[in-house]
């Protein structure tokens, strides 16, 4: 399923919305996601899963082609934790 | 770091800011469109959502764990897990504010 698809299911369930509409509806969550992530909050979704960003320290890794050492900053990553009630859905629950 | 813990509320509340429809006709939206991706997720389907992420769902085996506290072993049967994949853009993002 990509995001067109869902765009197109939101909408089939709510024929009283312009498609725009659900296309900017459904860009507003994950862009809202995103956000918090950039300001480092966590994003808690009970029963779904929650969205989090984990530091990882600078460090030296290499070019695994040419075996050259180069620094890799800093960073920060996101992380998804599956929430409880899909996990049980996911194996049969 | 970690500062504040968003919720569906504010995902609502985000939606309701953005398009004229009522409170709560704002959070139900939020409820469908994570309901659609979990079934997706659960029918074994991959949900691509472009610049954000993917979420797949991968069979893992059957191992041998270990209580941490007994030391005793225990199988772990096969399970189905998610794995998400943040877009580049997603992750570009997430850094672009800050200084490493």
């Amino acid at each position: 399923m990509t995001k067109s698809e869902l765009i197109q299911r939101i909408a089939e369930r709510n024929p009283h919305l312009y498609q725009r509409d659900v296309a900017r509806i459904v860009n507003t969550i994950f862009d809202e996601i995103g956000s918090a992530l950039e300001r480092g909050d966590r994003v808690e979704l009970r029963g779904f899963g929650a969205f989090s960003t984990k530091q990882r320290d600078a460090r030296t890794g290499r070019n695994p082609r040419t075996g050259d050492t180069v620094d890799v900053d800093a960073k920060a990553v996101p992380y998804f934790k599956t929430g409880k009630q899909l996990r049980e859905r996911l194996n049969g629950g | 770091m970690a500062g504040r813990t968003i919720t569906r509320a504010d995902l609502g509340e985000a939606v309701y800011q953005e398009v004229g429809l009522s409170r709560n006709e704002s959070s139900e939206l939020v409820e469908m469109v994570l309901d659609e991706m979990s079934d997706a997720l659960v029918r074994g389907e991959l949900v691509k959502i472009s610049s954000f992420g993917t979420f797949t769902s991968r069979e893992k085996g059957e191992r041998i764990g270990r209580n941490p506290k007994t030391g005793e072993e225990v199988p772990i049967l096969p399970r189905r897990v998610l794995v998400f994949r943040a877009s580049h853009v997603l992750k570009n993002r997430i850094n672009s504010g800050r200084r490493a």
